[in-house]
């Protein structure tokens, strides 16, 4: 689950590895007093990563890797995948722009989804029953090899049409 | 869930990442192999910095990286909405900002604020100065209800409203009455649910907020205990979405209070309704007809503020005091629905009903106004007319955001809505719909003409200077900023 993977990756941050970014994160202040791990620690183990492919707007398969721990929205970024307009909120449930799609069998190991994602979700375009949002996905080693699709992204449906018709 | 979100919301996270990403969104790519570029540099003027412009200039600047886009804008302040309309308790979706700022330091983008273009400088200068103008101006002006009594102290648009409290310049003197106990909001839509949001939330909640100070002194002050929302059709048809009800259910010190007749057959029609329709009238429906555990119920029997939809009703008078000049309340007319779902109609039983109220806040919609005549304008639907953002019967005249499509949806929307003028623009480039073989002057001559009319463009490194000084000011509150509210002072900022 994002969020416990999430949390638990904040209260066990010492006896893992992690990026420098979850370094800014924690010190962004959530968790004061822990300002040491503000400097740059090195990925100690390099067969770490989980391999994901991701198929992009145009149907082409781009394969990647990424850390356990990473969301899949992180690996977007660090990987300087090319998907218009994704993420737009940066990773904070206010859009629904890191919408992707999976497949029955993978989408079931994801986990449950919050209250919170759904409600967002549901504003995404082209919304299926496996959609998730890349920002709450959280890397693990069995998530090795899975394979998101990047849907057509027209529009989110929270147009208001009170009385624009 | 708040800690995941606080978890997330640092901003530094993106560090080096998130910088790479952008400059290969924006430096990147080549041409697509069809017109060579010309061997000037096309240039594009873009009206409007709120999310339609900077989202148009994103685009075309990845697209082309031989294009330089200008961006002009009225106020010294960039971004439009994300800053004047995206509600104070609302920052995650403000981080849109760190995409356009990155925008508007590419060196093939320029911002010039503080310079109106249809007063200062007009769309045709514009147009002989550049390839291409995008406009991209938004919607800033009110659609009104149309019922008497509308021009009664006491009568706010949500427009006008949020552009107060967000520190928007022109709605610095609303000075809106908050003394009365009951207020009434027209409209259901997401900017609705901000406005009675804003009207109820705890004091301490708001503080904490980029809130304007003298919009937490009157909220602070503020008498306002019960807020309608109201709305002419029936739950099914509700314009908000899940995540700002969530919110209203939520909020501190508040309960809900509905009306269960309301809800006659709502259950039954549940079943049938695709997911977010269905989670949205499911949460409605818990709202208005469970009911309440025993701790919820002793924490609304503890709130001192209320708030309600109400529903199938539409605004015919607001009523006067004794005076004649206050609001004292609203006549509304009762509906009934006819049809179902999304296309049913709202078709008036007779029947009316008062409520008193002191305030009446109408969030019916935006409208997009003409800002110059020389521009094509469908005064009906209050847009630009085009077709995928080419303006009608203007050659080199395209248009993005709600300008284009009419002021709904969000700023993911936008984004979408403006990428697409911006593919359409690049298209006419390519295929050389738009000649853009000889060189055009662009910003060297627009410069020379503002300044000799005296009018002295803010760049983005001067919102810098302004963007600072709101930074630090809100440090001292223990707030994200303190807005700067009016021009002059922002300006005054820029000069030093």
């Amino acid at each position: 689950m994002a969020l416990v993977a999430a949390l638990r990756r904040l209260a066990h941050v010492k006896l893992r590895d992690y990026s420098p970014r979850m370094a800014a994160v924690t010190s962004s202040g959530w968790l004061k007093g822990q300002r040491s791990f503000t400097t740059r620690t090195p990925c100690l183990r390099s067969d770490n990563k989980v391999t994901i492919n991701f198929i992009n707007r145009d149907g082409e398969k781009i394969t990647v890797k990424g850390s356990p721990g990473d969301s899949l929205l992180d690996v977007v970024i660090n990987e300087d995948l090319d998907f218009d307009g994704f993420g737009a909120c940066e990773g904070t449930l206010a859009c629904s722009t890191c919408h992707l799609i999976f497949d029955e069998d993978v989408y079931k190991n994801l986990g449950p989804v919050t209250d919170e994602e759904m409600d967002m979700l549901d504003l995404a375009y082209g919304l299926t029953d496996t959609s998730r949002l890349g920002c709450q996905i959280c890397l693990t080693k069995s998530m090795e090899g899975m394979v998101a699709r990047v849907p057509e992204s027209v529009a989110d449906i929270r147009q208001s049409k009170d009385g624009s018709s | 869930m708040i800690g995941h979100k606080l978890l997330l919301s640092g901003l530094s996270l993106w560090t080096s990442g998130r910088s790479r990403w952008i400059s290969r969104l924006l430096g990147g790519m080549n041409g697509h192999g069809k017109a060579p570029y010309s061997s000037c540099r096309p240039k594009v003027c873009i009206v409007g910095s709120g999310p339609a412009g900077f989202y148009t200039a994103q685009h075309l600047i990845k697209a082309r990286p031989d294009v330089d886009v200008d961006i002009y804008e009225r106020l010294p302040v960039p971004f439009g909405l994300v800053r004047f309309g995206v509600a104070p308790d609302h920052p995650e979706v403000k981080n849109v900002i760190n995409t356009f700022t990155q925008t508007a330091k590419h060196t093939c983008c320029s911002f010039y604020g503080n310079v109106t273009v249809g007063k200062d400088v007009s769309v045709a200068e514009l147009q002989q100065a550049y390839h291409a103008v995008v406009l991209s101006y938004g919607a800033e002006g009110n659609r009104s209800m149309g019922v008497p009594g509308e021009d009664l102290a006491g009568v706010y648009s949500a427009k006008d409203f949020v552009g107060w409290y967000n520190g928007l310049p022109s709605c610095q003197e609303l000075s809106p009455d908050l003394s009365c106990e009951t207020a009434v909001i027209l409209g259901q839509g997401n900017v609705a649910l901000d406005v009675a949001r804003i009207l109820l939330s705890p004091i301490d909640i708001l503080k904490k907020t980029d809130i304007t100070q003298p919009a937490l002194e009157a909220l602070a002050e503020s008498h306002v205990r019960r807020v309608l929302i109201v709305g002419r059709r029936g739950p099914v048809q509700i314009a908000c979405t899940i995540k700002e009800v969530r919110e209203m259910v939520n909020l501190p010190d508040t309960r809900p209070e509905m009306v269960a007749a309301d809800f006659e057959g709502v259950k039954d029609a549940v079943k049938d309704l695709p997911r977010p329709r269905k989670r949205l009238t499911e949460l409605l429906l818990k709202t208005a007809m469970e009911i309440p555990g025993e701790k919820e119920q002793e924490r609304q029997n503890n709130a001192s503020r209320v708030w309600s939809f109400r529903f199938f009703r539409s605004p015919i008078e607001i009523l006067a005091d004794l005076d004649n000049k206050r609001t004292a309340g609203i006549r509304l007319a009762v509906n009934k629905l006819e049809g179902s779902g999304d296309g049913a109609r709202a078709v008036l039983t007779g029947e009316v009903e008062d409520v008193s109220c002191g305030l009446v806040i109408s969030s019916i919609g935006y409208k997009s106004l003409p800002i110059d005549p020389s521009v094509p304008f469908d005064s009906r639907k209050a847009i630009v007319p085009n077709s995928m953002g080419r303006v009608q019967q203007a050659a080199g005249l395209y248009c993005s955001g709600w300008l284009k499509t009419g002021p709904t949806g969000v700023i993911a929307t936008t984004m979408n809505n403006s990428f697409d003028t911006a593919r359409s623009l690049v298209e006419d480039m390519d295929s050389g719909t738009l000649d853009i073989s000889a060189a055009k002057p662009g910003s060297q001559s627009i410069s020379g003409l503002l300044e000799k009319r005296g009018v002295k463009p803010v760049i983005f490194l001067d919102w810098e200077k302004i963007d600072s000084v709101e930074m630090s000011r809100g440090e001292a509150a223990g707030k994200p900023r303190e807005k700067l509210l009016t021009v002059e002072e922002m300006l005054q900022v820029v000069r030093k």
